[in-house]
């Protein structure tokens, strides 16, 4: 008989084909049609910003694990989602060396100091986007400077006499001091607001912010590319429906009820869920499992959290458009709604 | 397929198959044995025979080294209520009273009985018995001297079980033939090569426990089970068939009655709390084999399946040794052998070696070859998956954080005693966290706090 040499241990015996590194991928993969729509919108630029993001957060991860004297696992993928992530949220015309710094941040500052994947309080990409709109702002808000998309204009908008911006950046910078003193505009320039507004609640205009017409930072030009992204993974089990449901749907009705021009119930709802990165927030940053609830209780209150804190500072706040700060205000929130989330148990009274 | 209503009578709906919430898809792994009869194996050359077979104290050795037994002689007696006794599943010479090793992987006190090849019955075990003339007492008296346990998993004495206490009614009988385990099919054979003699069964229960309604719960994985005993059951006013959407672990006493009762055992609390006791197939069928024939419990359906040259179903005696009974099936021990796991491969025991004996709660062997999935307990990424799949509606993943930070406080607080260390959260973890397992060693530390603080006062 030949030799038996048996394993023992505790059941179960079988497990999951599911690992860390098959989410990862698929997150890398999910972030593809969004990625070559940002080298069509923008050009190599925007290549080499998301290449450089990603390479740089990938190889600070590995020099971060080996001074810990963890094992190296940069082949998990999740510094490459970090540093993809990040260069969506940058503008498509930074300088190169701003990508490296952010990554860096994400992945030194952000996640290795709390003790690696898995143990970081934040999203490293959002916090890292946070540090640098704190460091340099003008490049990364700069109201004019963003570049157009090849096929579209700034703000999608035909605009004559007032300057262009993004979307949400144009209602909080142009729009809405105009018509908060109307006594101090002109007339032209309150003519050109009205049609402003009304170019936005056409069909062809939605359609431009679907398409990726419009302009904003490297990954959220096109809705479409990134649904693709989010339709696979949703299908892959890898988000939670449930968070982009809450976060969108809560976006949409409180701006259509807060958010209008004249007065209740008349805000444009498709502009604010289409743009200023809400899409790419919903279905990406606010469904990072590590940095949100484990429960769906708690992912309910997540996302309707997120929603409300982005209106609230697209409305008030000094931000046009809010979905960072948000998400990570909730990831801040994260274990204390886990903990009064917790599900009642089976036979529990 | 029927159901029966509340007032115990059959309604013909078609009904959407029962379920419960959470629970896992692992691959089935039954096709290979599914179609394959009951093959009875050769007697083996010996049996070991642990006195610790069940939960409870062990029994109490009634031969010595070198006495004569014949098959369903008992060999050690039940020492309380809580215990049955033991027979011997041979006939030939006890060899030895002594420690020998068991699946669970301690040496355990032990009968060893060498075959005299004959397999002659002890003078009076079998009889021929209608069972329609004796009362519930009777009919317990005859369980319990046929060694009975629950064959399901547990083995916990089956007359103490069907014994409730006078407060407690049982309004439904719930018949388990789940299985939902992986790759076995020891349920399923029996169902469909006995499904008369099962009825039979389920109605000697019935008359014991005097309940309104019965069902028999199936995994809509085995149709043609359900289709047999639905025909079966066709003239049955309160007896139907129960198709159960697949999924693990459907089998769980807690599962099953939610599932097809929508009631909630209470935590802590036993299925007779709300008025449903639950029995296994086999169980049901070594009922029938005691009370009508006189039959002890000495033999066990058992699935061997897995990385196995001849996967099949084999009646087996009970004490028989797994290396005898893989000899047999596979003609020699197979190369490679990387685990063998006793049951199914998510709660089952892995085997320590191959001289351990068949249990009366065997009912499996899943092979496994070298390299045996190793869980890489990576950190927690907080997928949330475990929290959707357990079905105790606990949250796994940061229970074995608090087992794994000895924070026994935080452990109770979120419930640690109530797992049913069914382990789906740890097949779901894409970190290949150990999860069940730190949660075992959480509650098994929480139990034993409390005992010392009992102990103390």
């Amino acid at each position: 008989m030949a030799e038996i040499n048996l394993k023992v241990s505790s059941s179960p015996h079988i497990y999951t084909a599911e690992s860390i590194p098959r989410i990862m991928v698929a997150v890398v993969l999910s972030l593809v049609p969004a990625a070559a729509g940002a080298v069509y919108f923008f050009g190599l630029h925007a290549a080499m910003l998301i290449a450089l993001a990603a390479g740089s957060a990938v190889g600070v991860e590995a020099l971060c694990q080996k001074v810990r004297g963890v094992p190296v696992k940069i082949n998990d993928f999740s510094a490459a989602v970090t540093g993809v992530l990040l260069a969506f949220n940058l503008p498509a015309n930074v300088p190169w060396w701003m990508a490296i710094v952010g990554s860096a941040f994400a992945i030194v500052v952000v996640k290795e100091l709390f003790g690696g994947l898995g143990y970081n309080i934040w999203n490293p990409a959002l916090a890292a986007r946070a540090f640098l709109l704190a460091s340099w702002p003008t490049s990364m808000i700069s109201s004019t400077d963003f570049p157009a998309p090849r096929d579209g204009t700034l703000s999608g908008l035909q605009l004559d006499s007032i300057s262009q911006s993004t979307p949400l950046q144009f209602i909080k910078n142009v729009i809405s001091p105009l018509l908060d003193k109307p006594e101090e505009a002109t007339r032209a320039q309150l003519e050109a607001v009205r049609g402003a507004l009304e170019q936005m609640q056409g069909l062809d205009y939605v359609l431009s912010l679907f398409w990726g017409r419009v302009g904003g930072v490297i990954g959220e030009t096109s809705v479409a590319l990134l649904l693709i992204g989010a339709i696979y993974l949703l299908i892959r089990g890898y988000i939670d429906w449930r968070v982009p449901l809450g976060y969108i749907g809560s976006v949409a009705v409180l701006a259509w009820v807060f958010a209008g021009p004249e007065g209740y119930f008349t805000g444009n709802a498709a502009v604010h869920v289409f743009s200023g990165g809400l899409i790419l927030g919903a279905f990406f940053m606010a469904t990072d499992m590590v940095t949100t609830p484990v429960t769906r209780k708690g992912k309910w209150i997540f996302a309707l959290g997120c929603g409300v804190l982005t209106m609230l500072i697209r409305i008030k706040g000094g931000y046009p458009e809010g979905v960072s700060y948000a998400i990570l205000l909730m990831n801040t929130a994260t274990p204390l709604i886990d903990s009064y989330t917790r599900p009642k148990i089976y036979g529990g009274s | 397929m029927t159901l029966i209503n509340d007032k115990g009578k059959k309604s013909y709906l078609m009904l959407k198959q029962a379920t419960f919430p959470g629970g896992v898809h692992p691959p089935d792994s039954k096709e290979a044995t599914r179609d394959k009869q009951i093959e009875t194996l050769q007697l083996p050359s010996r049996v070991i025979l642990p006195l610790q077979q069940h939960i409870g104290a062990p029994l109490e050795c009634v031969v010595a080294k070198g006495d004569e037994v014949s098959l369903g002689d008992i060999v050690a007696r039940a020492t309380g209520f809580v215990s049955v006794p033991l027979h011997a599943t041979l006939s030939g010479t006890v060899k030895d009273v002594g420690s020998y090793m068991h699946p669970a992987g301690l040496a355990m006190e032990a009968v060893v009985i060498e075959s005299d090849g004959e397999d002659t019955w002890a003078d009076g075990v079998l009889c021929e018995r209608d069972w329609r003339g004796l009362d519930s007492d009777e009919l317990k008296k005859l369980i319990r001297e046929a060694g009975i346990v629950g064959l399901g998993g547990a083995a916990f004495p089956t007359h103490v079980k069907l014994s409730p206490p006078a407060d407690k009614t049982i309004d439904t009988f719930l018949v388990n033939g789940a299985e939902c385990e992986p790759f076995l099919n020891a349920d399923y054979r029996q169902m469909m090569e006995r499904a008369g003699e099962l009825i039979e069964g389920i109605k000697i229960l019935i008359k014991i426990l005097g309940c309104e309604r019965t069902l028999v719960a199936v995994e809509d994985n085995k149709p043609a089970a359900l289709e047999k005993l639905d025909s079966l059951l066709a003239g049955e006013q309160d007896i139907a068939v129960a198709p159960l959407r697949t999924k693990y672990p459907q089998g769980g006493e807690k599962q099953l009655v939610e599932a097809l009762t929508g009631r909630h055992v209470p935590s802590g609390g036993l299925p007779m709390d709300v008025g449903c006791l639950i029995q296994n197939v086999s169980t049901i069928l070594s009922v029938f084999d005691a009370v009508t024939k006189g039959r002890p419990l000495l033999d066990k359906v058992v699935t061997v399946a897995g990385a196995s040259g001849n996967p099949g179903n084999y009646l087996v005696r009970i004490g028989t040794p797994v290396e005898e009974v893989l000899t047999q099936v596979e003609g020699e021990i197979p190369e490679n052998l990387g685990k063998v796991i006793m049951g199914g491969p998510l709660m089952g025991l892995a085997l320590p070696g191959l001289d351990v004996p068949v249990l009366k709660g065997t009912n499996g062997l899943v092979l496994m070859e070298h390299p045996v999935p190793v869980p890489v307990h990576e950190p927690c990424i907080r997928c949330g998956r475990c929290v959707d799949t357990c079905p105790v509606r606990l949250v796994p993943c940061e229970l074995a954080l608090f087992a794994e930070n000895e924070r026994w406080d935080k452990c109770r607080e979120y419930h640690v005693m109530d797992c049913i260390e069914c382990g789906s959260c740890s097949y779901t973890c894409p970190a290949g966290r150990n999860l069940v397992q730190l949660i075992r060693f959480g509650k098994y530390t929480v139990m034993s706090e409390d005992k010392q603080k009992k102990d103390k006062k």
